[in-house]
C-alpha cells in the first residue's frame, strides 16, 4: 500500500525533476557563467577529472554579473515592462471578447453546444504558425482588411496595422481566445438557470442578476482563462516577431536575439531566469485560486 | 368538515361575497404542439394553502411558472388582486417562489441569501437587518446566518429557501415541490412547520407536489390535475371521500374500482349489477342516473371489513379467499379474490399482535361494507 502510494507520488515528482528542475538548474548555471568564444559558448565548465579543486574552481567562477548587467542596460527592463503591458492588455481584450462568446455558447440550445465548442477548438487543427502568417495577409497594407475598408468607403488611405503593436494585440487575442472561452464556458454551463430566475423573482432586473449572480459565479473561470492567456502571452515570441514591427519590444524577442544573434548565452539565460520568476508569481496565484475553488466545492 | 358552517371555519371558496386573490380565466399555455395547461379557470383565495397535485407533466409546474412570471400564458388572463399580471415582469410581481432545487446563491451566506430580495426592495437599509433576523428566527436558522449554503444540511437549506422567499412578505408564495429533496421523516416534520409558518405569516401559499399525502396534509384545498386540465378542486376530505371521477379516486389513496350497470331504486338509492352470481351492490347516489348506465363504483379498502362469519347488518357482503396480506405495522391490507375473479382490497387495523391474527393466506373470509361506504362514478 505504502509502496504503491510512494510510486504514485514519484511519477509526477520525477517528471518535474527531470523536465523542469534539472533544465532550470542548467539554465541558472549558464546565467551565472561568463561568455566565451568556445563550444559551448560560456565558461566555466565542470571538470570532474580535476577532483575537489576542479569543483571549487567551478563554483568560484560563478557570479551574478549578468543579472547586474540586466539592470544596467534599460533595454531589458523596458522589454519586461512592455511585455507585461502587452500581455495585460491582450488578456483584458481577450476577456472582453471571450466572455460574451462563452456566455452565448452556454445559453445556446443543448444540441448546438457541441458544434459551437468544435468551432472554438477547430483553429487548433491547423498549424499555429500558418494561422499567424495568414494574419499578415489580412493586416498588410494591401491585405484583405484594408481592401475591405477601402471598398466599403470607411478609409481612403490604407491603415498601417502590420508591424505595429496593434497587429501583436490582434494576433495574441486571436490565438489565445479559445483558452479564455473554454474555462469560462465550463463555469457558465454549470450555472443553474434557476439561480437567475430566483434572482429575478426576488426583484433583480436581468442586468442586476448578471452582475450579482452570473459574474461572481463565473469568477473562477474568468481567473483561469486570464492566467491561461496572460502566462503564455508574456513570453510570446512568434507573434511579435512575425506581426510586430522593429519597435515592438517583447522579452521573448530579446531572449531570442541574445541567444541566436549575440550568442550571449549567459545573458540570455539570465533574461530567461528573470522571466521565469515573473511568471512564477501569477502561476502561484492561479494555483491558489484553483485550490480555493476546490475547497469551496467540497 | 363535520362541524356546522360557522365563521371560524376557513372556507372562503364557499362564500360568494369573498373576492379571490387569484383568478385564472381561460388560461392556456402551449409549448410548440404540446398543451401544458388547457383552458384553465381557477380561483385561489387569500390566506389559502392551495395544492396543485398531479403526476409529472400534468401542467402543475407550468401554472406556477405562469404565476411567477417566467412563462407568459398563450391565452387567457391571470388576475392577481384585480390586476392583470401578464405584462408585469417577474421582478415587479408581489409574488415570490421557492424553487424545487432551492436555488440558493452558493456564493452568498445564509444571511445574504435572505437579505437578497430586501436589498432590491425600497425597504430602508436600517430595517433590512431586523427583517432578516425575524426570518432567521421564524425558520430557526439564527445559528447558521454566517454559513454558506454548502455548509448546511438539506433541511436547513430548505428553510433558507423558505425564509428567502418569505422575506419580502409577498402576497403570494409559490412552492415548487418544496419537500421533494428531504427524507420522509424530515418531510413530515417540515410539513407541519410549513403549515405553522403559513398560519403565522398569513401569506397565501400555492404548493406544487406529486405527493398526494403531502397535499392532503398541508393544503386547505387541493386541485388534482391531469393533462393540463383540472380534474377536481376541493378540500382534502372531499377529494378523498367524494372524488368526482375514477381518475381522482385512483390518484388519491388506494381504491377498489368495480364496474357495473346501474339500476335506480327509491330516490337516492341505487343497485349496481356487476357480476354473475353476486348480489348487486347497494349504494347511494344522487338522481339523474338512468337505468343501465355503465358506472364505476369506488370503495376505499379501509371502509371494507374482513370477518370470518357472515355479518348480517351490512348492506354489501361478499365471500372470497385471501390471496395476499400486506403487513404495514399499524394496518394490514388483505387482497381477497372473489369467485368471479375480482380482486378486492380491504384494510384492517392491527389491534392485536401479529401472531394472534385471525386470518391467514388461503382463508375464506367475508368482506362487508355499508351502502354509504362507496361512491358511484360516471366518468
Amino acid at each position: 500500500m505504502n509502496f504503491r502510494r510512494f510510486l504514485l507520488v514519484l511519477v509526477p515528482y520525477g517528471w518535474l525533476l527531470a523536465l523542469f528542475l534539472v533544465p532550470f538548474l542548467i539554465v541558472l548555471k549558464i546565467a551565472l557563467s561568463d561568455t566565451a568564444l568556445s563550444i559551448p559558448p560560456y565558461t566555466p565548465t565542470l571538470d570532474l577529472s580535476a577532483g575537489w579543486a576542479g569543483i571549487k574552481d567551478f563554483f568560484g567562477a560563478l557570479d551574478f554579473e549578468n543579472f547586474v548587467f540586466l539592470t544596467q542596460d534599460d533595454l531589458y527592463w523596458k522589454a519586461y515592462l512592455s511585455s507585461l503591458k502587452i500581455a495585460l492588455i491582450s488578456t483584458l481584450v481577450t476577456l472582453v471578447v471571450g466572455y460574451p462568446i462563452a456566455y452565448g455558447m452556454a445559453r445556446a440550445p443543448q444540441e448546438w453546444r457541441p458544434t459551437l465548442m468544435m468551432l472554438v477548438i477547430l483553429p487548433f487543427w491547423t498549424s499555429f504558425l500558418i494561422r499567424v502568417y495568414s494574419w499578415m495577409g489580412i493586416l498588410s497594407q494591401e491585405g484583405f482588411l484594408n481592401q475591405f475598408l477601402q471598398w466599403a468607403g470607411l478609409t481612403s488611405e490604407p491603415l498601417i496595422i502590420l508591424n505595429t503593436n496593434w497587429a501583436v494585440y490582434i494576433g495574441i487575442v486571436y490565438t489565445y481566445l479559445p483558452f479564455m472561452i473554454l474555462p469560462i464556458y465550463a463555469t457558465l454551463e454549470k450555472l443553474d438557470v434557476s439561480l437567475l430566475e430566483a434572482a429575478e423573482d426576488l426583484g433583480c432586473s436581468r442586468t442586476e442578476a448578471f452582475w450579482l449572480i452570473t459574474a461572481p459565479l463565473s469568477r473562477s473561470g474568468v481567473i483561469a482563462g486570464c492566467f491561461l492567456v496572460f502566462i503564455p502571452a508574456i513570453g510570446e515570441f512568434v507573434i511579435p516577431s512575425i506581426l510586430g514591427g522593429s519597435r515592438t519590444l517583447m522579452i521573448g524577442k530579446v531572449l531570442w536575439e541574445e541567444f541566436f544573434s549575440n550568442r550571449d548565452w549567459p545573458v540570455a539565460s539570465a533574461v530567461a531566469v528573470i522571466l521565469l520568476l515573473i511568471l512564477v508569481i501569477p502561476i502561484i496565484l492561479f494555483q491558489r485560486n484553483e485550490q480555493r475553488q476546490r475547497e469551496l466545492e467540497q | 368538515m363535520a362541524q356546522s358552517p360557522s365563521s371560524s371555519v376557513f372556507a372562503p371558496w364557499d362564500d360568494p361575497t369573498k373576492k379571490p386573490l387569484i383568478r385564472f380565466e381561460g388560461v392556456t399555455k402551449r409549448f410548440g404542439d404540446f398543451t401544458a395547461v388547457d383552458n384553465l379557470d381557477l380561483h385561489i383565495y387569500e390566506r389559502e394553502f392551495f395544492a396543485l397535485l398531479g403526476p409529472s407533466g400534468c401542467g402543475k409546474t407550468t401554472i406556477m411558472r405562469i404565476l411567477a412570471g417566467f412563462d407568459p400564458p398563450s391565452e387567457g388572463t391571470v388576475w392577481l388582486d384585480d390586476v392583470n399580471i401578464a405584462p408585469v415582469p417577474p421582478n415587479k410581481r408581489p409574488v415570490n417562489m421557492m424553487f424545487q432545487s432551492y436555488a440558493l446563491f452558493p456564493h452568498l451566506s445564509v444571511y445574504d441569501n435572505i437579505a437578497f430580495g430586501l436589498k432590491r426592495s425600497p425597504m430602508p437599509k436600517s430595517e433590512i437587518d431586523g427583517r432578516v433576523q425575524e426570518m432567521l428566527r421564524l425558520t430557526r436558522l439564527e445559528k447558521f446566518a454566517r454559513r454558506k449554503p454548502h455548509q448546511i444540511s438539506g433541511g436547513q437549506r430548505q428553510r433558507v429557501a423558505l425564509a428567502r422567499s418569505l422575506a419580502k412578505a409577498p402576497k403570494l408564495l409559490l412552492l415548487d415541490e418544496p419537500l421533494g429533496a428531504l427524507d420522509k421523516k424530515l418531510r413530515n416534520d417540515t410539513q407541519f412547520e410549513l403549515m405553522d409558518i403559513q398560519e403565522k405569516t398569513g401569506t397565501t401559499f400555492v404548493i406544487v407536489t406529486h405527493d398526494q399525502e403531502e397535499a392532503m396534509t398541508v393544503a386547505s384545498r387541493v386541485a388534482v390535475m391531469d393533462n393540463g386540465k383540472l380534474m377536481q378542486v376541493a378540500t382534502p376530505d372531499r377529494i378523498y371521500e367524494a372524488p368526482n371521477s375514477v381518475y381522482v379516486a385512483d390518484f388519491i389513496g388506494d381504491v377498489n374500482i368495480i364496474e357495473g350497470n346501474l339500476r335506480p331504486q327509491e330516490p337516492g338509492k341505487v343497485l349496481i349489477d356487476w357480476t354473475e352470481g353476486e348480489a348487486p351492490i347497494r349504494a347511494e347516489a344522487n338522481g339523474g342516473l338512468t337505468e343501465g348506465t355503465r358506472v364505476s363504483y369506488a370503495v376505499r379498502p379501509e371502509k371494507i371489513a374482513v370477518s370470518a362469519e357472515r355479518p348480517d347488518d351490512r348492506a354489501n357482503v361478499v365471500q372470497g379467499k385471501i390471496i395476499d396480506i400486506a403487513y404495514l405495522g399499524n394496518i394490514s391490507t388483505y387482497h381477497v379474490q372473489l369467485p368471479s375473479g375480482h380482486m378486492i382490497s380491504a384494510q384492517m387495523t392491527n389491534s392485536r399482535r401479529i401472531e394472534r391474527r385471525d386470518f391467514t393466506w388461503e382463508d375464506t373470509v367475508w368482506l362487508s361494507w355499508t351502502d354509504t361506504a362507496g361512491i358511484v362514478l360516471t366518468q
